[in-house]
């Protein structure tokens, strides 16, 4: 019989369901078809107006209902329709999942479609105090759900089944990779055989677009879109903004064997460590995306010389790129140059808080597939960037085991460290 | 006793008591109920105001403060005080392999702009044109970083250096419940081994208010105690600003490094009961007893937002339990959202230490109490959703 706990005597956290959404499709089949045909999702912005905006495109999700509905109905049903494509691969209910929540959202305001129309239906005062009056008159309670943070994960938590008081979690860009950890943890403290964790985001406005603009992070390369994101390239010049989600069911190898389930791969070690220097930037050493990364191989007992493809944060951000290129370079030595490294960023965007859940989807089908997805519109490689950045066009390998990186906003770091097999 | 127990060893709290232990413990056990209350600010609503604060006293650089909105000074300002309780702050290695994680809302939003817009948006139909318009040209771009909720764990470890992990849980009063539930699981089966965990809530600004008015949740007219608003206009809730953070570690750590607890952590329970459908008091009974409440009477310390609802609820569920003695405390200090559990932990793991009970907190709603206060329950019901217990023993 297989052993059933790692290195440490914890329970081995497999992944049995995956679900994903993002720009370029709904569900695993679409989105791996156009990964490895090498295709973007990123488009012009038609959801608001563009006028005065540096810039013009995104990832955005805009083929759901909810898609012009709002971030908070968006942000919903991307992350209902991956937990479904999860749970169902899963072979489990969708009705009755039976096990906690971890969802990594984004931080919701009241929309600016709600502040217009409460503030046109009149009253006595101006400016928030009117938005306060009307409000004391309102009957029902959607537009109050769409600015509470735990609304999301209570709609989840009913539509799924799920167990117990869900957790709404936000790490910024590294959130998704945030709620997987969560997930992980609880299964090895054997608070439960099971765990759905997902990442979700449908939260681009014109107000979070302009929020990340003025702070500089936003490419402003408009004119072809799907060549806008180029992570590792000379010419990078900031991310773009995009919506997507990814759902992980996780469970404990015995629970997945028991059951006679299909493993899908194995969420050997997880890594954080948190930043002190600054509220957008890296400390120049790189050291706390370096000890993430080594505190993720540590925990899955593993080291460096075995991982195979490092599936990377990769965001096309001068900053970023150049700042994982250093960490990475560092925690592999010169061994960095041989190991294909990938940015699914490259097609979908960065999807934010969803991103570590999308990628950790992607890393997964990599492996099982023996398909490393490109990073394209990799023309100009940065000369000071030495990466196998698997260039443009899919590479087929046999990959057992990846590394995928999260870093974010406000000294986020998380990293995450999957094997194909349970041993 | 088990080395991995979860003890509580240092304790950062502000509201419109004060700040720090020892003052909320003064104010709360003198037996006078004086509320702190602006009723005229924000009427018709009531808030409990920020004490006058030294940011200076725990963010150093000025540099620091200016990148922040008050949420996050009020946040990071009492992380800090928690760490220097529990003598933690300045031991560059303990901060640097401390575990945290916080509970969080979102930061304030720029009043003027929004206002600005809202007023321009009256003359034109092309709302979309006129936020581009506005919001390119007048936000102040780190504007946005005060606001992420994920940067006052961010300005934590700025300003404080703690760095072993951070977490944002968000969910109004269940972020705070599940942040200590998790930070005290961890540690409990050795995954961590001290952790700073804890919210903040700045009720001081219209958009925080907005929050709760949107689901018509807010009290209105003059203050009244917690349980004694279900009769008066509009939902039952005052809100308050403050924070609460909390140094949890394991038993053996704090053993070593020589440090006395405050309190040791029980049992936490946590729910998500189906308002809608189910009975509520019952489920907040049902909770009680996972979080192992028997028939021994306990000290209470509620942390009722005076929502009716949830709040008759409770007053019921914990009136068919003889002997227990309820002290609501957001009667003094506000509804602070997601510091509202770490709250009232702090002020059970304050009563377990000094092996006193709090006097009653509303003469006329609650119970004189004269049993043992070496365990002491900690409630949160939320105001919409969400719900947790923890007892709160002595550590000893």
């Amino acid at each position: 019989m297989a052993r059933m706990t790692d290195h440490l005597g914890r329970p081995i956290v497999v992944v049995t369901g995956i679900g994903v959404v993002t720009s370029l499709g709904a569900g695993k089949t679409d989105n791996w078809a156009a990964l490895t045909a090498g295709r973007s999702g990123i488009h012009p912005i038609t959801r608001f107006p563009t006028e005065h905006l540096n810039t013009r495109i995104s990832g955005m999700v805009d083929f759901l209902p909810s898609s012009s509905r709002g971030a908070s109905p968006l942000t919903y049903e991307l992350a209902e329709m991956t937990a479904h494509e999860a749970i169902a691969e899963a072979g489990l209910d969708t009705r009755n999942f039976g096990g906690p929540l971890f969802l990594a959202s984004p931080p919701v305001e009241l929309d600016w479609r709600e502040r217009f129309s409460l503030y046109a239906a009149g009253g006595t005062e101006t400016g928030l105090e009117r938005l306060l009056e009307v409000a004391r008159g309102l009957n029902g309670l959607d537009v109050f759900q769409s600015a509470q943070f735990g609304s999301i994960a209570d709609r989840l938590s009913d539509s799924l089944g799920a167990r117990g008081l869900p957790i709404t979690l936000s790490t910024a860009c590294a959130s998704g990779a945030t709620a997987i950890q969560l997930g992980v943890e609880a299964i090895r403290r054997g608070e439960c055989d099971r765990a759905l964790s997902i990442g979700a985001d449908g939260s681009v406005t014109a107000e979070a677009l302009i929020r990340f603009s003025l702070l500089s992070a936003l490419s402003t390369q408009n004119d072809v879109p799907e060549k806008a994101s180029k992570p590792f390239s000379k010419d990078r010049d900031g991310f773009v903004i995009a919506e997507g989600a990814g759902a992980l069911v996780l469970e404990s190898l015995e629970s997945a064997v028991s059951r006679g389930a299909t493993v899908l791969g194995v969420l050997r070690g997880c890594g954080e460590k948190a930043d002190d220097f600054h509220r957008t930037r890296s400390k120049p050493d790189g050291s706390p995306a370096i000890a993430t990364v080594r505190a993720a191989l540590e925990d899955a007992g593993m080291s460096e010389s075995e991982i195979a493809y490092v599936n990377a944060h990769g965001t096309s951000t001068p900053e970023n790129d150049k700042m994982e290129h250093l960490s990475l370079s560092t925690v592999f030595g010169a061994r960095i140059r041989d190991i294909p490294v990938s940015s699914n960023k490259s097609m979908i965007g960065h999807t934010l808080s969803a991103a570590g859940a999308v990628e950790a989807a992607f890393s997964l089908m990599t492996m099982r597939e023996g398909v490393i997805p490109p990073t394209i519109n990799y023309d100009n490689p940065d000369p000071a960037i030495e990466l196998d950045v698997v260039p443009n066009v899919k590479r087929n390998a046999d990959i057992s085991s990846t590394m995928s990186n999260s870093f974010g906003f406000g000294g986020q770091n998380a990293c995450l460290v999957l094997t194909r097999e349970p041993v | 006793m088990n080395p991995n127990d979860v003890v509580i060893t240092g304790i950062g709290l502000v509201s419109c008591l004060g700040e720090g232990a020892e003052a909320h413990w003064a104010g709360l056990s003198a037996g006078t109920v004086r509320p702190i209350a602006d009723e005229t600010r924000f009427a018709p609503y009531v808030v409990h105001p920020l004490p006058e604060i030294d940011w200076g006293l725990q963010i150093a650089k000025r540099g620091d403060q200016r990148q922040m909105e008050t949420w996050q000074r009020l946040g990071t300002y009492a992380a800090g005080l928690a760490l220097d309780d529990a003598a933690v702050k300045s031991d560059e290695a303990l901060c640097a392999t401390m575990d945290m994680v916080v509970a969080a809302g979102g930061g304030e939003r720029d009043e003027a702009v929004d206002a600005a817009i809202l007023a321009a948006s009256e003359a034109r139909d092309d709302h979309g044109v006129l936020l581009n318009q506005h919001l390119t040209t007048e936000l102040r771009p780190t504007l946005f970083l005060a606001q992420l909720s994920n940067l006052l764990a961010g300005n934590i470890s700025i300003v404080h250096k703690v760095t072993g992990s951070s977490r944002t849980f968000m969910g109004e009063e269940g972020a705070g419940v599940s942040a200590i539930e998790t930070a005290a699981a961890r540690i409990r089966c050795g995954q961590s081994s001290h952790a700073l965990v804890g919210g903040a809530f700045q009720t001081e600004h219209p958009d925080m208010l907005l929050g709760y008015e949107l689901g018509g949740y807010l009290h209105r007219g003059a203050w009244k105690p917690v349980w004694q608003r279900q009769q008066s206009a509009g939902g039952g809730v005052i809100t308050g600003s403050g924070a609460a953070f909390l140094v949890l570690e394991s038993r053996d750590h704090a053993r070593q490094r020589g440090r006395t607890a405050y309190a040791r952590l029980g049992t936490v329970a946590s729910g998500r009961s189906r308002r809608a459908t189910q009975d509520l008091q019952a489920e907040i009974a049902a909770l009680a007893a996972r979080a192992g409440v028997a028939d021994t009477p306990l000290l209470t310390v509620s942390g009722a937002s005076g929502a009716t609802r949830a709040t008759e609820a409770e007053r019921a569920a914990f009136g068919d339990m003889p002997g227990f003695a309820l002290r609501g405390f957001a009667s003094l200090t506000g509804h602070m959202k997601e510091a509202q559990f770490p709250f009232a932990v702090a002020l059970a793991a304050l009563a377990a230490y000094k092996k006193t009970a709090y006097p009653p907190f509303d003469a006329e709603s609650e119970a004189a109490f004269a049993g043992d206060t070496r365990t002491v329950l900690a409630t949160t019901v939320g105001y919409h959703q969400f719900e947790g217990m923890a007892l709160v023993h002595a550590a000893d």
